[in-house]
């Protein structure tokens, strides 16, 4: 399996994921979302991951804040926050990291908030059950600053959800997500079903609260423009493995793996003009990953061995990997 | 609150009373009987009265009820008598008006329902709310489950003929029938009546509230269920809340709301329900009150109650309705 | 935007159906496992109808009139239920009844389902003021306890009311629920690809709705016609409990009545309550478990832990 010194070692790792597995399992067998991703994340570093629908990062990132429900289970592996270890903490403990150290932005940003509560009472509600809550009013103040501070009027406090714009409900929660000052926070396809204008709002924001704390940015999508635009490293999913990391510019000029290839290649350029080029066939049923390599049944680069053997994380480059047999 | 959704609510309430009152009138009106003629035919009869007066006597009391106008007169008196709050005299216990029999039963009706439906639907919410989540203790699914579901398929009544049996003729646990003892003059100020009646209103009460509690806890669990895929609990979740936040404020508060629906839209069922109990525990209420009315061709009792029924159920969804866009805020605003 | 290219549909991989009896049988009973309402709701009402049938085949029916038997027998070897007052013999009146109590519900189910599904799909289809007429009708409807307006009906049509006329009655009101839920399946029907697309290729309205629609809807249309059944039978027992039914058939809700007309309970005569109340039971919980067990055929919900 791949090992985890994916970083380039001089800051230390605010989190660490290691051989992570995570399995549902159905009537029909296990479903492998995710099958041994292992990563590391720096300080202060914005980290994307990026896949297409069905490859496995949703779970991944609910996999890290220990959210998996049955059928899910994490299967093996392990997570480490600071050093410490999450799988291993009692439920207690790990509610209180929650929102505390590592805060989720969760996919569906239009339906994240609780319908019947103003968003004063689902930001108070955080402080409240982390034994955080502060007289009233320097809560209100604290309040004031957490919209401020993601670009919202003060008088936002006392809306309902459906009283707010798609935007403003998500940076609500990038509000909610940053109140406690965590160390990571992951947000997972914070700008689906946006329109532009508002997408570059909110990935501003991201930016600006994420500089303003100091925290490390998991930025989970399928949106390349995005990454492109906001993340230091970038790692590519495919079938609920990783198969390259590198800096996000190296990803775009100088893909390693044949899949990252021609993901790059497919992205339609303003400067020229041809046909779009996709990937043919279909990515593989997650039921069902082909041995070896889960790309080699659409590589143009297949070798026999790319059937039998999986190819393990090589340091291509100095932070730089892939996990190709071609290299 | 918006004061349209306020008007138009009432004006359905206004709805329901206009087209239950026309109902009620222009229906008996649809078979050739007339009520007048054979109540007084049967009391010639059996009080051994020769026929020949009987047409006089038929007309004189038609023209006493305004039977003999034309139909839409008729219809204009009834509405004048209606706004006026003269349901008319019973027929059986002639001379006293229908609208003192409902008022000497209805207390009886509104306390055991009222307090029947209220307590059915607290507990059977609160164990759908701790059936549907899965932190909940698993012996209250496993077990407590299968019984209310059986439960909740019979019909009230049913029920209560049961516990009848069981726990009033075979066990004599409990009296076999009555708002109180048979004799005893209602005291509302002695202790020792209000224990009478209690011992009296506990069967009726619990074939309601037994039969009535799989419905609700059902309903509530199955939109526990449904809450819990919203994507506001898993946001929740990851804020670390703690479970009992989690349960109460954003599972339980949302699944209320359709619950509540439910509770409006089944006040017709459950009152029907109620009736029928009644009957079969001869509970001085307007069920047993409608049933003899029934049997005895008490034509203006049974509109009465009818009517008054079908009235009080208006009221109450339309409080019912109002009370909603205080439980969920996003109503109000939907009428924009 | 540039983002990867998004697959289409994943497709979990097809087995390849195998023929045969035997593996039909198998995924039968695996479905079965997998649905236990709709078994419990079967067997319970297979039961009953097996007990009316053989009871039909073995015993005199007659028997269920009015003076055939001596009044107020407790069971016994001749009298296998015991007999009432009116000297009915109480088995021939289960074994008659049943059926009779059952064919009114569905009776009334039945043409409660057939109107309503007409009223649905015109309210559905056609929309506008229609659509907000019978919609309000419908939720006016609902909201008034269904007994006392068949209450009023009844008595209108006072007079010894046959089991068809009975089951009409019923009927009045039983085309309000189905109305509404079929209503609400066809408003998110018509806005499916396949119903667009019969549109355009310039299907009529009603052919349309006959074509497309009814078949996809049947499974769901089945479940209802249990439902409509079971509170058709409901409504007609609880009329007839009051004494506003065909007073002359030996159905299970007259028979609750002359129970509570003679005070049977009183009088000990358990022979003659028990019967009804065990039928109603095992009806009502085999209505309502077919009910729920058709609901899930028709609506599949991959429901996991709870």
């Amino acid at each position: 399996m791949a090992n985890s010194t994916v970083n380039n070692g001089a800051k230390p790792d605010i989190l660490r994921v290691e051989g992570l597995r995570v399995y549902y399992d159905t009537p029909r067998g296990s479903v492998k979302a995710v099958d041994g991703i292992s990563f590391a994340l720096k300080a202060e570093e914005r980290f994307g991951l990026a896949g297409e629908s069905g490859s496995g990062k949703s779970s991944m990132a609910l996999a890290v804040m220990r959210m998996i429900k049955p059928p899910g289970r994490i299967a093996h592996g392990g997570v480490w926050l600071d050093s410490r270890n999450v799988l291993a903490l009692p439920e207690e403990q790990m509610q209180r990291l929650r929102l505390a150290e590592i805060a989720l932005i969760a996919q569906g940003s239009m339906n994240s908030l609780n319908p019947v509560m103003r968003v004063r009472d689902q930001i108070i509600d955080g402080f409240r059950d982390h034994d955080l809550l502060l007289p009233r009013r320097e809560m209100e103040a604290r309040i004031h600053e957490l919209l401020e501070r993601v670009g919202l009027r003060p008088d936002v406090a006392d809306m309902f959800p459906h009283e707010l714009s798609g935007g403003m409900k998500q940076r609500v929660c990038i509000a909610i997500a940053i109140s406690l000052r965590p160390k990571v926070i992951i947000a997972d396809e914070p700008t689906s079903a946006l329109d532009v204008v508002v997408q570059r709002q909110v990935m501003e924001t991201l930016r600006k609260v994420q500089e303003d704390l100091g925290a490390s940015v998991i930025l989970v999508g399928h949106d390349m423009g995005l990454m492109a635009q906001f993340v230091d490293r970038l790692g590519i999913m495919y079938a609920g493995k990783l198969v390259e990391v590198s800096p996000v510019a190296d990803i775009f000029t100088t893909p390693r793996h044949p899949y990252t290839q021609m993901l790059i290649a497919s992205l339609p350029s303003l400067e020229e003009k041809g046909e779009f080029r996709g990937i043919p066939g279909l990515p593989p049923s997650l039921l069902d990953v082909p041995p070896g390599c889960a790309f080699h049944p659409r590589c143009p680069h297949a070798m026999d061995r790319c059937g039998t053997e999986e190819p393990l994380m090589k340091e291509v480059q100095p932070s730089s990997w892939a996990a190709c047999h071609l290299l | 609150m918006r004061a349209d959704y306020v008007l138009k609510r009432f004006g359905i309430f206004l709805i329901i009373v206009w087209a239950a009152a026309t109902l009620n009138f222009f229906l008996p009106r649809l078979s050739p009987q007339n009520p007048v003629r054979e109540k007084l035919t049967q009391q010639a009869l059996s009080g051994g009265y020769l026929q020949s007066g009987i047409q006089e006597m038929v007309k004189e009391y038609e023209a006493k009820f305004g039977l003999d106008k034309p139909l839409w007169a008729q219809y204009l008196n009834y509405w004048d008598d209606l706004v006026h709050f003269q349901f008319n005299y019973s027929i059986v216990s002639y001379p006293r008006t229908v609208l003192s029999m409902m008022g000497e039963a209805l207390p009886w009706t509104i306390g055991l329902l009222g307090v029947t439906t209220l307590l059915a639907f607290l507990i059977g919410t609160f164990l759908g709310a701790l059936m549907g989540w899965p932190g909940a203790p698993k012996f209250i699914s496993n077990y407590l489950l299968p019984p209310l579901l059986t439960l909740s398929a019979i019909p009230y009544y049913v029920l209560g003929l049961v516990l009848l049996y069981v726990f009033a003729f075979q066990a004599k646990i409990f009296p076999i029938f009555g708002g109180y003892a048979a004799g005893v003059i209602p005291n509302w100020s002695s202790l020792a009546f209000w224990w009478d009646v209690a011992q009296h209103a506990l069967l009726p009460a619990l074939s309601i509230i037994l039969a009535a509690i799989g419905f609700w806890a059902l309903g509530m669990r199955a939109m526990m269920v449904t809450t819990q895929g919203e994507d506001y609990m898993i946001f929740a979740e990851a804020k670390g809340l703690k479970g009992s936040t989690l349960f109460l404020r954003y599972a339980v508060r949302n699944a209320l709301l359709p619950q509540v629906t439910s509770l409006a839209l089944q006040l017709g069922h459950i009152l029907s329900g109620a009736v029928l109990v009644e009957i079969v525990f001869s509970f001085p209420g307007i069920g047993t009150m409608l049933y003899q009315a029934i049997r005895a061709n008490d034509y203006f009792v049974t509109q009465g109650i009818i009517l008054g029924v079908i009235t009080s159920i208006g009221i109450a969804t339309f409080i019912l309705d109002l009370i909603y866009p205080i439980l969920d805020p996003r109503i109000t605003y939907r009428r924009a | 935007m540039a983002s990867v290219p998004t697959a289409a549909a994943q497709s979990l991989p097809v087995e390849p159906s195998e023929g045969g009896l035997g593996e039909k049988l198998r995924g039968v009973l695996g479905y079965m496992r997998r649905n236990p309402p709709l078994i419990v709701g079967l067997v319970l009402l297979l039961s009953l109808l097996l007990f009316c049938g053989i009871g039909a085949l073995v015993y005199d029916l007659n028997r269920a009139r009015p003076l055939s038997v001596p009044p107020g027998l407790p069971p016994a070897a001749d009298y296998p239920f015991g007999t009432d007052n009116q000297g009915r013999d109480l088995f021939a009146v289960m074994v008659a009844g049943t059926p009779l109590t059952l064919r009114i519900g569905l009776m009334a189910g039945f043409i409660g389902l057939f109107v309503g599904t007409v009223l649905a799909f015109v309210s559905a289809y056609y929309g506008g003021l229609i659509d907000t007429i019978i919609r309000g009708v419908v939720d006016i409807g609902l909201t008034v306890p269904g007994l006392l307006v068949m209450i009023i009906i009844a008595i209108a049509v006072k007079g010894n009311l046959s089991v068809e006329q009975m089951a009409l009655v019923v009927a009045c009101l039983a085309w309000l629920y189905p109305t509404r839920t079929i209503r609400s399946q066809v408003l998110s029907m018509r806005e499916r690809a396949y119903v667009q697309v019969a549109r355009l290729s310039g299907m009529s309205g009603p052919e349309i709705i006959v074509k497309e629609m009814l078949p996809n809807l049947l499974p769901y249309l089945l479940a209802s016609l249990v439902g409509a059944t079971a509170s058709a039978v409901l409504a007609s027992i609880g009329l007839e409990a009051l004494g506003l039914g065909p007073l002359e058939s030996p159905t299970i809700g007259m028979t609750l009545y002359w129970v509570i007309y003679y005070s049977a309970l009183l009088l000990g005569m358990w022979w003659w309550f028990i019967p009804p109340i065990v039928i109603i039971i095992i009806l009502f919980v085999g209505l309502f478990n077919l009910s729920v067990g058709l609901d899930e055929l028709a609506n599949p919900r991959l429901r996991r832990s709870v």
